[in-house]
């Protein structure tokens, strides 16, 4: 009889994973703390032409830049002469499944159908689900998708619950759970119950699967707007979002400064029971992003593809309200209702646009599609349902679990940077953890890359351990 | 009752609280990890009854009888008006031509 405690399933992780992912983590690893990252990213065996082909059997990918010359006529009227970028979105959310992820998905789903796995599954409460469930339809592969749903009054995120209705119309069984990172362990559980491969969000073939997104925003500009985009701003929750896109970006020599944005959730606790209905945010939050960014390692596959520290030169949070109020400007100005994911970083480009020349461009590279449960209003709702002070003011003095502040005014929506060098120690730390050699000059390197910092920044760090 | 061959949802304990992660803030840490499975149920039931169903990807799942044809609920909400004053906002200050 098999030992199904929490703890006999943790310890079976990396057997379980080799198994549901066709491949050997171990072999990237390297003497000391690393491992070969790129290495890792190769053995997908995928060209990004050879994706793109893949995606494009699945209908994805190929998604319309819009120019947002309301929203970015709003800007310049809060911005000094001279200044507020032009803003476009990327409308991810015309992809099957409407929303970026799909590309993410179609990899794996691809290559599990390949290997002949008889299903997937994923772990995920958001597009991610709906993205592998579409792919495994047109795939004839079963879906198992495991959701963090409910509190332990049985009281679902509105969101989630929608997420769950679409996993299940596109003929997804749906496994919901209530608040805890033991979602994982019920994951490996199926896993092993079912035999089939593990989508999961954080393989090299799901950010493989994001770098085509890049790729074409430097390939679409070029030929629609006759140059480069300045700035990508990336929605930032597990990384891999933002990492896939800046991999495409590179690979397509285009130097757009990369921005990561979240919604500021601090002073929540992610996996608090009493806490989880308090927030307007299901993902795209600080709750994630942080915590992701500096310890990539501990999602559900031994070594994360998504590693978005090694990319983003900039980090910047937004409130909820911000993001309520942007989402609403983009239905009231430009006639397009999206979901709350890609608002994120459009809250945040709507701010970023006002520091930069009018000649320049700022690209917010995703939408999603938006219904019953995760529109604002029913979100607003939901959160005023829950005790949170829903007003006009200041965004600055929101309160995240408390209070949602709308904008009294659009020239009233703030970025705060985050402190990268904080983070990279962080992460430089992390990765040293327990070990006890001194460590080598390759380890040094591979914390560079880690933290795109300097050898000096790194062995500064590391001194200071 | 529930007859056998009808869509249903089950509830199941996967963790009682004793067993659950160490790594739990305190107020989680007092409840069980709890699963909701959706599948056609293998024996005619109550509301209530441990059973058996069979999910839409052919897995045999236990536990408890809790909902019979469950379906979806949620919608758009109820009225907030602050969105209907965002919109006039916004378009008043683009296009009414105020700074």
């Amino acid at each position: 009889m098999m030992d199904n405690s929490y703890a006999a399933i943790m310890a079976r992780k990396n057997d379980i994973i080799k198994e549901a992912v066709g491949m050997d983590f171990d072999q990237f690893e390297k003497p000391g703390i690393g491992f070969d990252y790129e290495a890792m990213m190769a053995a997908t065996g995928y060209t990004i032409d050879e994706i793109r082909r893949v995606q494009s059997l699945f209908s994805i990918g190929n998604t319309p830049i819009i120019e947002l010359k309301n929203l970015t006529a709003l800007a310049r009227k809060c911005a000094a002469p001279g200044k507020g970028a032009r803003i476009f979105i990327k409308d991810e959310a015309t992809n099957p499944s409407g929303s970026f992820k799909a590309r993410r998905a179609c990899t794996s789903v691809y290559q599990a159908k390949k290997l002949g796995y008889k299903g997937v599954v994923t772990a995920t409460s958001g597009n991610y689900g709906a993205a592998v469930a579409c792919c495994a339809a047109m795939a004839g592969l079963k879906c198992i998708v495991v959701q963090e749903c409910y509190d332990s009054k049985a009281v679902g995120q509105p969101e989630i619950i929608e997420k769950a209705r679409k996993c299940e119309a596109l003929g997804a069984e749906v496994v919901q759970l209530t608040v805890g990172p033991e979602l994982f362990s019920t994951v490996l559980r199926l896993l092993e119950e079912t035999g089939y491969f593990n989508a999961s969000l954080y393989t090299p073939f799901g950010i493989a699967g994001v770098e085509t997104l890049g790729y074409e925003i430097a390939e679409q500009f070029r030929a629609k707007v006759g140059k480069d985009p300045d700035v990508v701003v990336c929605t930032n929750a597990g990384g891999g979002n933002l990492t896939g896109t800046a991999r495409g970006l590179r690979k397509a020599g285009c130097s757009a400064k990369v921005i990561a944005a979240s919604v500021n959730l601090s002073g929540l606790h992610m996996a608090s029971d009493e806490q989880f209905n308090k927030k307007s945010f299901t993902t795209g939050h600080t709750g994630f992003g942080v915590p992701y960014a500096v310890n990539p390692d501990h999602s559900d596959v031994p070594r994360s593809a998504a590693r978005p520290l090694r990319y983003m030169d900039r980090y910047v949070t937004v409130t909820q309200g911000s993001v309520f109020y942007i989402t609403e400007c983009l239905a009231s100005l430009e006639g397009l209702e999206k979901g709350p994911a890609g608002n994120t970083s459009l809250a945040a480009a709507f701010r970023l646009a006002q520091d930069m020349d009018e000649d320049q461009i700022i690209v917010v590279q995703e939408t999603e599609y938006t219904g019953a449960g995760k529109h604002i209003n029913p979100q607003l709702s939901f959160a005023r349902r829950n005790g949170i002070d829903i007003r006009f003011g200041d965004p600055k003095d929101e309160v995240p679990g408390k209070s949602i502040i709308l904008p009294a005014h659009p020239s009233l929506i703030q970025v705060t940077d985050l402190d990268l060098d904080h983070m990279r120690k962080s992460r430089i730390k992390r990765a040293v953890g327990t070990h006890k050699d001194e460590l080598t000059d390759e380890d040094i390197r591979f914390l560079m890359e880690e933290t795109n910092a300097s050898e000096e920044f790194v062995r500064g760090v590391v001194a200071s351990l | 009752m529930a007859k056998k061959g009808d869509w249903v949802q089950v509830h199941s304990i996967v963790l009682q609280p004793e067993e659950r992660s160490d790594a739990l803030p305190e107020d989680t840490k007092q409840h069980p990890l709890e699963m909701w499975v959706k599948g056609w149920l293998q024996q005619d039931a109550e509301l209530g009854d441990e059973v058996e169903v069979i999910t839409r990807t052919g897995r045999h799942a236990e536990g408890k009888l809790v909902d019979e044809a469950p379906y979806f609920t949620h919608n758009f909400g109820f009225l907030v008006p602050e969105v209907l004053k965002i919109g006039d906002m916004v378009r008043e200050i683009t296009f009414g031509g105020e700074k």
